[in-house]
């Protein structure tokens, strides 16, 4: 039982549970026909019916009971702050599931020549407000109101010492919704990681009618339609940000080290995670010299990187797997889409860069752009 | 009701004939229910500086509210005590809490360090096993000179002016700060030395 709990604490580690969870990913929520197909041959589709998805939850729900049959892990669960993230989290998977079995059911029927199941006929699609509407919203309120009651009851909120600007607690922990900008800022600059980026993407999201212009699929569930917009938006709302939220609330411990899910959260935890910028990491490690003075040469391996990843990879999908995209979307259109794409990208590449090899910026000019 | 009728078509006769021919008063033309103008627009001035006065009592409250519970501005110098109180290469968390200065004694002189993290300004913890400052809110870490080595925090933390007064005990002004990255830590009134 020692074994397996460290094998899970050593994998959940984020450069591992991050890795396998973002190459799993690619395979259960295919971007391009070539990964559907792998998806369908894998049986992986069988997740969104019925019996999978009672395996699904009946997985995750098990191994969190037995989870909690562990000392720590239950320390941390059933903190009164961190009951309802749990419960939220719950919620997600089985929305999740609910919203891809619908899709699912939906690409079925369209092969058949089938209409969606959410397709009514004009002539009898009506409701009435009142009674059938009214009454709906009347129970759901009343329901709301229950489980706020009982929540207040059950769960006690902390209620700490005044404020004191000398003392932050120990983690110091932003509210659930905001944990995965707090997790942004560990690997950013500030003004980076809490303005611009929340900024792109708030901008992004508005963007997201603009650039998906493509009639198909709306107005019904459906996955093989939109593939690539489902998995894109998928990939940034599962993994970076309920993956962020999840390592936020539940594995940062004291002095914001990393915690494994079974394992002590000790105030006195040693991890090294001396920091280095790529600059010093190439000039001076590899190439053994001095780190110039002048900031673009120091700075123009990262920029170039920079380059390459922001101005070089989108021409180079459009000539080559993305040609019929790049036709269908046009220059403007594409441009947009791609900056957006590969700056959500670029996120998890830097993480995983900080995580591995510790990389502070990958370009550093300081007092005017780190990154 | 016949009778009431005829009394109301009798005032408007009347009150159209006094307007007409300016007889009537002015402030003492009778409404249809017995009020007269100069009281009607009296109860209106009460009633809007009632409602002004409500509402600009709510602004307050709520401008009030915006402005946190704390102290703003506590003491900004204060005496730190004598060098010999402070053993050589320690750290002390004597005046974190009061004035957030952590007093440093390092090799050849004794520092004010400012306890607020230069990432976004949580208070960073001295671990003396790990002879680091370590940042709860995102895990940066400084040593115990203040250079951040660790996590997001692009700068060391600052350091506040320190000097001798004239009993030969460390004052410590925090409304100066150095900063490393300016090249403001070998000033002289940056450290006392020893
Ligand atoms: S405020 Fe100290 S690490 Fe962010």
């Amino acid at each position: 039982m020692d074994t397996l709990k460290h094998v899970i604490n050593v994998l959940s580690a984020p450069q591992v549970s991050f890795l396998a969870a973002a190459i799993a990913f690619f395979f259960v929520f295919p971007p391009t026909d070539r990964f559907q197909s792998w998806n369908r041959r894998l049986r992986l589709d069988w997740l969104w019916t019925v019996k999978g998805g009672i395996l699904l939850h009946a997985l995750v729900i098990g191994a969190f009971f037995l989870s909690t049959l562990d000392p720590n892990f239950r320390a941390i669960v059933t903190k009164p702050d961190n009951v309802p993230i749990a419960l939220l989290l719950f919620g997600t998977l089985f929305f999740l599931w609910l919203s891809m079995k619908q899709a699912c059911d939906n690409d079925a029927r369209l092969a058949n020549d089938q209409k969606p199941n959410e397709y009514t006929d004009p002539s009898e699609s009506k409701i009435l407000v009142w009674p059938d509407l009214v009454y709906i919203e009347l129970i759901a309120g009343i329901l709301c109101m229950a489980a706020l009651i009982f929540w207040s009851i059950a769960l006690e909120a902390p209620l700490e010492e005044p404020a004191n600007p000398t003392l932050s607690p120990n983690p110091a922990k932003a509210p659930w919704y905001f944990l995965g900008l707090q997790e942004m800022l560990v690997y950013f600059d500030p003004w980076l990681a809490g303005v611009v980026f929340p900024v792109i993407i708030i901008v992004g999201l508005m963007s997201l009618p603009y650039i998906d212009t493509e009639p198909g699929g709306s107005g019904y569930y459906s996955y093989s339609d939109r593939k690539l917009y489902v998995s894109l938006f998928m990939f940034g709302w599962l993994l970076l940000w309920v993956y962020l939220i999840i390592v936020g609330a539940f594995m940062r411990g004291p002095n914001w080290n990393f915690f494994g899910p079974y394992e002590r959260w000790d105030l006195h935890k040693v991890v090294a995670l001396t920091n280095i910028n790529l600059s010093s990491l190439i000039w001076v490690k590899l190439l053994n010299q001095p780190l110039p003075d002048n900031i673009i040469i120091r700075e123009m391996f990262g920029i170039a990187m920079l380059g390459f990843h922001f101005l070089v990879i989108p021409p180079l999908l459009a000539m080559t797997i993305l040609k019929k995209f790049y036709a269908r979307m046009g220059n403007v259109k594409y441009a947009v889409f791609m900056f957006l794409s590969m700056a959500a990208v670029s996120l998890p590449i830097k993480m995983f860069l900080r995580w591995t090899i510790n990389l502070k910026y990958v370009v550093a000019i300081p007092g005017w752009f780190n990154l | 009701m016949a009778d009431s009728k005829q009394d109301q078509a009798d005032k408007l006769k009347a009150a159209g004939a006094g307007k007409a021919h300016g007889h009537v008063a002015k402030g003492h033309v009778a409404s249809g229910d017995g009020q007269t103008r100069r009281s009607f627009i009296s109860w209106v001035v009460v009633g809007w500086a009632a409602f002004a006065a409500c509402m600009g009592g709510l602004a307050t409250i709520t401008m009030r509210f915006f402005a946190p519970n704390v102290l703003y501005e506590p003491q900004q110098t204060f005496r730190a005590g004598a060098v010999s109180e402070y053993a050589p290469g320690e750290v002390s968390t004597r005046w974190k809490s009061k004035f957030g200065i952590w007093i440093v004694r390092l090799d050849d002189r004794v520092v004010a360090l400012s306890t607020i993290c230069t990432h976004l300004g949580c208070t960073p913890n001295w671990l003396a096993s790990e002879q680091k400052f370590k940042c709860p809110c995102h895990g940066s870490a400084f040593r115990m000179n203040g250079i951040n080595f660790e996590g997001p925090a692009p700068r060391p933390l600052e350091r506040h002016k320190i000097y001798l007064d004239d009993e030969g005990i460390m004052v410590v002004d925090k409304t100066v700060s150095f900063r490393q990255e300016r090249g403001q830590w070998d000033e002289p009134e940056s450290f006392v030395a020893v």
